[in-house]
């Protein structure tokens, strides 16, 4: 008898052992092959109709691409379209495409897919982001290898979208299944996908470009930081694609295995406030509160001291970047005396934040700050994404919050009055929409009127930006150091 | 016999039905509309209303409610609202993962307490005895995470003997698959095997008093001769129970350690579309949990059956 209950223990084992069969995603490692380690996994394959990050970070670039895409000092550089010339009112775009490309499932990519894929973004697409490509007023073909594309205005913004996801390029052949079958022009193909687990890039054999160096890439996916690193230390991973707990950096650095790269990403951490309700809808107010918070020490802090101190919404690596980090030096005794101006005494703020790392430990250090100055502070931990999107972004019920903003160039938002920031300034919507229908010399000298608008009105306060940090062995060579685009572009990736 | 494995399978399906309706009414309660959740905020009300006639949450609860069950009980549990994909393969996919976990963390578990908890009871008047009670308690206050972290610092990140996480098909590399397994049924079983360790010493204690050990040691028998021909079958009987009791604590602990080793399993499933308000696949992997666990309370009501003579007659 003593030995029944163990094999009971092992049928069990055998009989669900079926359960798991010929569900298979990863594949044994090879000089060939990479693994890169994320944290956020993609919900599915179409990111026309699934909002976030994930989706466009593994296929834009690997397994889709656009006319165009983003190098790493955010330049745009020319990807299916050999080359463009733009039209003296701006408004008319001619693209010459490359020749002789296929997509994965064998239809030849001609200007009739540009035509078909730009229109498709108004028409099919659902994710917020799309109203970008509202300004396409038509596409002509040409030529097979010839598109030409006319805008209802000039818009410097519009080409800079086709960098992004809305940019990529469909067929109207490819676009049945689109969540679970992708379809694409890129260097690499989806060839499997274990969920929860993986996705398993192949080499697409018909690729019109550069072959890339790696021919099976298996991108992992492992939510918990410390699990990601231990994958990385025991080898089950080549490269940690994002380091989302910067304590651990010099973990890495003291390792010889491994390299460490770091540069600049497009992620503002940004603290907002409600800029239509009282008593932060007086200038003075959010003017006292930047004034009272320490972002060296905060950052120090949230993120290790690691990321960069902007003070405005742009990255370094936009055209008309400026160190505005000094504006506002910390200065409680400044943040005192312009709340006692404003009468704005016993203030009681609620700071509403997404339950993410990054943002618990920034709020507990503006709390403190601003106790310092006299502002009691409430710390509300919403449930991120859904509880946080419903009651902060959505319905504006707030007064302080922080959060990343990830997308490019989304200093836009402050000409929304709309977006949850509820800033609304004549001056900066005008300035904004000069900058995108001007040359790109208007455009910059614009755009850093509305940067310096937006920081003397104290729109936000912008905490620090996020740096980008890439942990990889050694032997893997050809990182950008900067994350500027949506994509984790694999192609440039190469053993050394 | 039959007649009570009969009245066990009645109750066993009416307590699936009833718990399938709890699970339904539960998650329509919720706060928050999935459509909404999908399609991101700045959706138009023309395609929120379309996305929620193609999700069909736009049907009166009773329509919804017969049409989920009837379709579960065919095997299908639907479209996921966030990934598109049918739940019902993935579902069978992740359990397939969870129940290797359990099933060998539950192995662990016993290959550690039978021998342990009987030496225990035997040498319960000696200091070895005392020693393993020790140990058993000491395991009993480390939970399955803390000791998971502890094993993959040893063994995955200073030694490099086995891999920290991560999921190979046994079908496709079984090396792979086994080392792979390792680690987390480590740290599920000896937790575990802690615990049981303490029901086996007191019901091998129990016995050992029997008189009909005593009978059998009279008639020659060495003591560990008739602990084995006779006690044991007596001894599982309550072991049996406490097994399928920690059974359902071995699901729980699944989830924490699926996150821990990133193995694809219910348990980090769950979580996820919980995250994501993936309101279909959350009532698909609750109903399978809970059918799990009522499916072990039946097995082992059968097993006492079989392994208690006395309770056949009942």
């Amino acid at each position: 008898m003593k030995a029944r209950i163990p094999a009971v223990a092992a049928v069990l084992l055998l009989a669900v052992s079926g359960c798991s069969a010929g569900s298979s995603a990863s594949v044994s490692a090879g000089p060939d092959t990479l693994s890169v380690g994320f944290t956020a996994e993609p919900a599915n394959f179409d990111f026309t109709r699934t909002d976030g990050a994930a989706i466009p970070q593994a296929l834009l670039y690997n397994v889709y691409e656009g006319l165009v895409k983003l190098d790493a000092q955010s330049r745009i550089v020319p990807l299916l379209a050999k080359s463009w010339t733009v039209s003296p009112d701006r408004r008319t775009y001619d693209f010459q495409l490359q020749q002789g490309v296929r997509f994965s499932n064998g239809a030849p990519f001609t200007a009739e897919d540009v035509k078909f894929s730009l229109l498709r973004v108004k028409k099919d697409w659902t994710i917020s982001i799309k109203s970008t490509m509202d300004v396409v007023d038509h596409v002509d073909v040409v030529a097979p290898d010839h598109a030409r594309v006319v805008l209802s205005k000039p818009s410097n913004g519009w080409l800079f979208s086709l960098t992004s996801r809305l940019g990529a390029m469909f067929s109207p052949t490819g676009v049945g299944d689109l969540a679970t079958k992708p379809v694409g022009t890129g260097p690499y193909v989806v060839a499997a996908r274990k969920r929860g687990d993986s996705v398993v890039l192949k080499a697409n054999p018909a690729y019109w470009g550069r072959k890339p160096a790696y021919s099976t890439v298996v991108l992992k996916y492992i939510k918990d930081p410390t699990a990601l690193n231990n994958s990385l230390f025991s080898n089950g991973i080549d490269v940690i694609s994002a380091i989302t707990a910067p304590d651990s950096i010099p973990q890495f650095q003291a390792d010889d295995r491994f390299q460490v790269v770091q540069g600049t990403t497009n992620s503002e951490v940004t603290l907002a406030m409600n800029n239509v309700r009282p008593p932060l809808n007086d200038v003075r107010v959010r003017q006292a509160l930047t004034y009272a918070i320490d972002r060296k020490a905060l950052l120090d802090t949230a993120w290790a001291g690691r990321g960069t101190l902007i003070g405005s919404m742009v990255p370094p690596t936009d055209p008309w970047y400026e160190d505005l980090s000094n504006v506002y030096r910390f200065d409680p005794a400044r943040a005192k005396a312009l709340l006692s101006e404003a009468g704005a005494t016993n203030l009681n703020l609620r700071l509403r934040i997404p339950n993410l790392p990054y943002a618990v430990s920034a709020a507990q250090v503006v709390q403190s700050q601003l106790a310092d100055v006299g502002v009691r502070t409430t710390i509300e931990p919403l449930d991120f994404p859904a509880v946080w999107l419903k009651q902060v972004f959505t319905d504006h019920d707030y007064d302080l919050s922080i959060i990343q903003h990830v997308e490019a160039r989304d200093i836009t938002t402050f000409g929304k009055p709309k977006y949850y920031w509820g800033y609304d300034s004549k001056r900066v919507q005008q300035l904004l929409a000069e900058a995108d229908s001007g040359t790109p010399e208007q455009q910059v000298a614009d755009m850093k009127q509305v940067a310096r608008q937006l920081n003397t009105d104290a729109a936000a306060d912008w905490l620090f930006l996020l740096p980008n940090v890439v942990v990889a062995k050694t032997k893997v060579g050809g990182f950008a150091a900067n994350q500027v685009s949506e994509s984790f572009d694999l192609t440039g990736l190469a053993p050394r | 016999m039959t007649a009570r494995v009969l009245r066990r399978v009645a109750i066993f399906v009416v307590s699936v039905l009833a718990a399938s309706i709890v699970v339904f009414l539960f998650m329509a309660v919720l706060p928050g509309d999935p459509a909404q959740v999908a399609l991101g905020v700045n959706a138009t009300p023309e395609l929120l209303a379309k996305t929620r006639a193609e999700f069909g949450i736009d049907r009166p609860l009773v329509t919804q409610y017969f049409d989920w069950i009837g379709g579960v009980l065919h095997g299908d549990f639907g479209r996921s609202y966030v990934t598109r994909d049918a739940i019902g393969p993935q579902l069978l996919d992740r359990l397939g993962v969870t129940l290797w976990l359990v099933g060998a963390g539950m192995l662990v578990a016993l290959v550690i307490a039978i021998p342990a908890g009987t030496f225990a009871a035997v040498k319960h008047r000696k200091a070895s005895g005392a020693g393993v009670s020790g140990l058993s308690q000491i395991g009993v206050a480390i939970p399955a995470f803390l000791a998971g972290i502890i094993l993959v610092q040893i063994f995955a990140v200073q030694l490099r003997w086995l891999p920290s996480g991560g999921w190979t098909p046994p079908d496709r590399n079984a090396g792979e698959f086994v080392r792979g397994l390792i680690l987390p049924a480590l740290s599920l079983g000896l937790v575990q095997g802690a615990v049981l360790t303490r029901y086996v010493r007191s019901a091998v204690l129990d016995t050992l008093g029997q008189d009909y050990l005593r009978t059998a040691r009279s008639k020659g028998l060495r003591p560990g001769q008739a602990l084995v021909r006779h006690g044991l079958r007596n001894a599982s009987v309550p072991v049996v129970t406490v097994l399928g009791l920690q059974l359902a604590t071995l699901l729980i602990g699944a989830v924490v350690v699926e996150r821990v080793f990133v193995l694809p399993g219910l348990g980090s499933m769950l979580l996820d579309a919980v995250s994501a308000r993936d309101l279909l696949t959350v009532q698909g992997i609750v109903l399978v949990l809970v059918v799990g666990v009522l499916l072990v309370n039946f097995v082992v009501d059968v097993l006492y059956t079989v392994l208690d003579p006395r309770l056949r007659g009942s």
